[in-house]
């Protein structure tokens, strides 16, 4: 039999990492250089979790999907152009600031509140997506923040699967050192899930799903709530970047043994 | 009903969906056409022109679909007079559009070379020694002469220095915002539905298919968008308007014979540089002769610097990245660039037939806006403003039609949107440049002359010239040339030490190797992954497609490879080409650097609908 679920996804949206993003200090603290010159994406975390979502509520016929996501109207109507065309959702857009390191506390509070405040929701069924960890400069724990402002206690991190039961329970995988999985079994919902990649493919992009989706997104985004975060809760003790290096050079005729070995000496070099 | 031939699956049953106008290619040209549109909307979302013919009771439904993943990812740096543009935002304020600032000075340099490679006639030695010899006296300075002024048909003072991919973001999230246009980026179009003479929508591409387009896991098929009406407005190398003359045919005498690949990079420009926003230079004579170039400056010291290799530079060795390292190590350029840092750079196919290549530009169903029709003026070397121009035209005749309640046929269409068109100053534009660029056929010299007399009578003086089709354009290299000689040895030299054809090519013909800095100079295969990298999303089939593998086989000069922006296109093994899609920036220059034709009109490359490309959005 199958469960009715309320999936409430949470999703940030960050700049396109595909691009050149060169961290500067401004005026308000660590940014991106032409920051708002860049394209948005959903935080890539955060999408594989609403892809499992999608997936959960097309086993569980009757169940709801929300997307729940902060960012300046624009971009967010940008970044639904391709989002939607993936999956089925219905988008609760929050019309906010990006940029920076936003103060989890803040930004979860706006969305817990938003959350709560869905007519259709029903917490007993609730189901809290996100992403394990954060694309955002955020301290990546937004997500049990807002899980914690619902009153809802069984959190799961890293997950990469979930398997609902007949009962309404559900055993969950999460990741953990080596590897390996934990196996979790829960009662049942509410319960928070913070998704490590999951197990599935980014969805095609389908202009039905598409269509239909924009039907409630566009009338959506024009009402979308204004809400400020707090920028004056944080403070920056230090701020730096990790080490990253590239060398590149062309080899010929190398079996995958020798290609391994110089790969292993050119890391233990550094 | 019958659709344009998809060879890879054609007997399937597809979703369809009806719509009222279903645009093709989001770039200038459909920005002005769904402005106007919207605009007109937006003054009074009541009236009812703007109810739907397809969903009674809903406003129409308008749909725009577009390749590339995001619509921020065109590649141009560009300044245009802006007039067309202006007239759409009177109020704009080029502050709001990241990357975009008014022209502040103008300048045309003569590039000498100070290398001694570039292939330079008789006539032209002549006139560099004489530049010399007069050195600061005649006003050459870093190997660079500048014109006292510069023409005025080539003049954009209190035009606009744009990022083109930014400026689409800015007009795309006004037109989401309106509410009436949905724009789907990553949605390539595979073809246009073509009944009898009438369009009658488009086919979006299968997904979920291999390279050759045979289903595999996961297939989903392409849907049917039937459209009252079709805006192509997909560019020069668009899958739908090459579908549209392929069947359709172009009108007599016409043909798409003149091209040039435009590749630029985006250089954030050191701290203390004294080049001001708005700057613009022009160039000619360097890296070759042929090939023109230009740098724009932007605001908070980004600059596009970049060339253009054109169709007419017959040399089967053209190419681009390795001549733009060059070229901005030009004296005169370098010295404000050499402690630079590359952010981006990018490629992209220009239509240069002007009014030769002009396809009809309406027909029962569907209008040809932007670059694909034709519009780009080829004297004063803009294309910009005129695309977005054509696009308001038939977004005004639209408009005229819905709310007259006429269908939008050939004749309907011609009356409103092509009339005027044939009115406006692009035309004007268009026919005085008809024939500026003829004389290139003969050389730079007599092109120069050739656009300087059209440029100085407003068209009524050109130079006469034969303009064969591209892949006739291609002189092939002389069988135990000097210059076969070469291509042998470029062949050997890029399968000893992997690099590129064209780079060994470069190499043997004296241009010295480039001093990689790793933050300015980087190989192109670097630069691939620098700025926005390229995307490729799986799933989709192989968009440059080789017709004939025997006239590949027998092919002596490998124009593809040399030219391909991305290095996508490489020697193959058999003497086929391999294409990679992953590498593939989407510029199209495969589709007339190909001097084989297994027809005796099209090259032997079919350049088709696909997904991804380069994905920058500094560009």
């Amino acid at each position: 039999m199958a469960n009715i679920l309320h999936i409430v996804v949470c999703a940030g949206i960050v700049p396109d990492p595909l691009q050149t993003l060169e961290p500067i200090t401004g005026p308000s603290g660590p940014g991106l250089k032409n920051e708002m010159v860049l394209p948005a994406v959903l935080d890539p975390w955060a999408a594989c979790a609403l892809y499992e979502a999608a997936n959960l509520a097309a086993k569980n016929p009757g169940s709801k999907l929300w997307l729940v996501s902060l960012g300046p109207k624009a971009k967010l109507q940008q970044v639904m152009m391709t989002v939607a065309q993936k999956v089925p959702f219905e988008l609760v857009p929050i019309d906010g600031p990006i940029g920076g390191f936003p103060d989890a506390h803040s930004t979860a509070a706006v969305l817990a509140e938003s959350i709560a405040a869905l007519p259709d929701l029903d917490r007993a069924k609730l189901l809290l997506f996100g992403g394990w960890e954060s694309a955002t400069r955020g301290a990546g724990v937004t997500l049990q923040l807002v899980g914690e402002r619902l009153g809802i206690t069984d959190h799961f991190q890293g997950v990469d699967e979930i398997s609902l039961r007949e009962d309404g329970s559900f055993e969950v995988l999460e990741r953990v050192e080596g590897g390996k999985h934990q196996v979790s079994v829960c009662v049942g919902t509410p319960a928070v899930l913070g998704w490590a990649t999951g197990n599935l493919a980014e969805p095609r992009n389908n202009p039905q799903v598409g269509m239909a989706n924009m039907r409630t997104i566009m009338p959506a985004l024009a009402k979308a709530k204004a809400a400020k975060l707090d920028s004056n809760s944080l403070s920056y003790v230090s701020v730096s970047l990790p080490k990253q290096q590239r060398e590149t050079h062309v080899v010929k005729d190398l079996t995958p043994d020798q290609i391994a070995a110089e790969l292993i000496e050119w890391i233990g070099a550094e | 009903m019958s659709s344009v031939d998809q060879p890879e699956v054609s007997q399937i049953d597809r979703p369809s969906m009806e719509v009222d106008i279903a645009c093709v290619g989001f770039g200038p040209a459909t920005g002005g056409f769904l402005t106007t549109l919207t605009k007109a909307w937006n003054e009074n979302s009541a009236d009812p022109a703007f109810e739907s013919r397809v969903t009674p009771g809903m406003p129409l439904q308008v749909l725009c679909y577009e390749r590339a993943d995001d619509i921020s990812s065109g590649v141009s740096g560009v300044v245009t007079r802006g007039q067309a543009i202006r007239s759409s935002f009177p109020a704009l304020n080029p502050a709001e559009i990241p990357m975009a600032v008014p022209v502040s000075s103008e300048r045309v340099m003569y590039l000498l070379d100070p290398i001694g490679a570039s292939r330079r006639s008789a006539l032209l030695r002549l006139a560099d020694f004489f530049l010399r010899l007069g050195g600061k006296l005649v006003g050459m300075r870093d190997y660079a002469f500048t014109l006292p002024w510069t023409p005025a048909f080539l003049n954009k003072h209190g035009g606009l220095v744009l990022g083109i991919g930014q400026f689409n973001q800015w007009v795309g999230s006004q037109l989401m915002a309106s509410g009436l246009v949905q724009i789907w980026p990553g949605t390539p179009v595979s073809a246009p539905l073509i009944s009898g003479k009438k369009v009658e929508g488009v086919r979006l591409a299968d997904q979920g298919v291999d390279k050759s387009g045979a289903p595999i896991d996961g297939f989903m098929a392409g849907m049917d968008v039937r459209a009252q009406l079709t805006v192509v407005g997909d560019g020069p190398v668009g899958a739908v308007g090459q579908a549209i003359d392929n069947k359709l045919g172009l009108p007599p005498g016409h043909a798409h014979r003149e091209w040039a690949l435009g590749m630029k990079f985006v250089i954030e420009l050191p701290e203390d540089s004294p080049l001001k926003p708005g700057t613009v230079w022009h160039s000619f004579g360097f890296p070759e002769p042929e090939i023109f170039g230009f740098l724009y400056v932007h605001p908070e010291r980004l600059v596009s610097v970049g060339i253009f290799v054109p169709s007419w530079m017959h040399d089967p060795s053209r190419t681009a990245y390795r001549y733009l390292q060059h070229y901005i190590q030009h004296p005169a350029l370098w010295k404000h660039l050499k402690d630079g840092t590359l952010r981006s750079w990018g490629a992209k196919s220009l239509e240069e037939s002007g009014k030769h290549g002009e396809p009809y530009l309406c027909g029962d169903g569907y209008a040809r806006i932007g670059e694909g029709s034709g519009s780009t003026n080829m004297l004063t070397g803009s294309g910009v403003d005129e695309a977005w121009a054509t696009g308001t035209q038939l977004g005004v005749a639209v408009i005229e039609l819905l709310r007259a309640g006429k269908p939008f046929t050939q004749e309907n269409l011609a009356a409103t949107y092509e009339a005027r068109r044939r009115a406006s100053w692009v035309e004007h534009g268009a026919k005085e440049a008809e024939n500026a660029r003829n004389g290139f056929q003969n050389g730079i010299v007599k092109g120069m002359i050739g656009m300087a007399l059209a440029g100085l009578t407003h068209g009524k003086l050109s130079i006469s010239a034969h303009i064969p089709l591209p892949h006739k354009q291609l002189r092939p290299f002389a069988t135990n040339s000097y210059d076969a000689l070469k291509l042998k040895d470029a062949t050997k030299m890029a399968i000893a030490d992997g690099r590129s054809f064209h780079d060994a090519l470069l190499t043997l013909r004296g241009w010295p190797e480039i001093p990689f800095d790793g933050r300015l100079l980087v190989t192109q295969q670097d630069a691939l992954l620098m700025g926005g990298k390229v995307q490729a999303v799986p799933g989709f089939a192989d968009h440059v497609v080789f017709r004939n593998p025997q006239l590949c086989i027998a092919c002596g000069e490998k124009t593809c490879v040399a030219m391909c922006s991305g290095q996508a296109i490489t020697q193959g093994e058999d003497g086929v080409p391999n294409f990679e899609r992953e590498k593939c920036v989407y510029c199209g220059a495969c589709l007339w650097n190909c001097g084989q034709s297994p027809d005796g009109e099209h090259s032997n490359i079919e350049f088709r609908a696909g997904s991804g490309g380069l994905h920058s959005a500094e560009n």
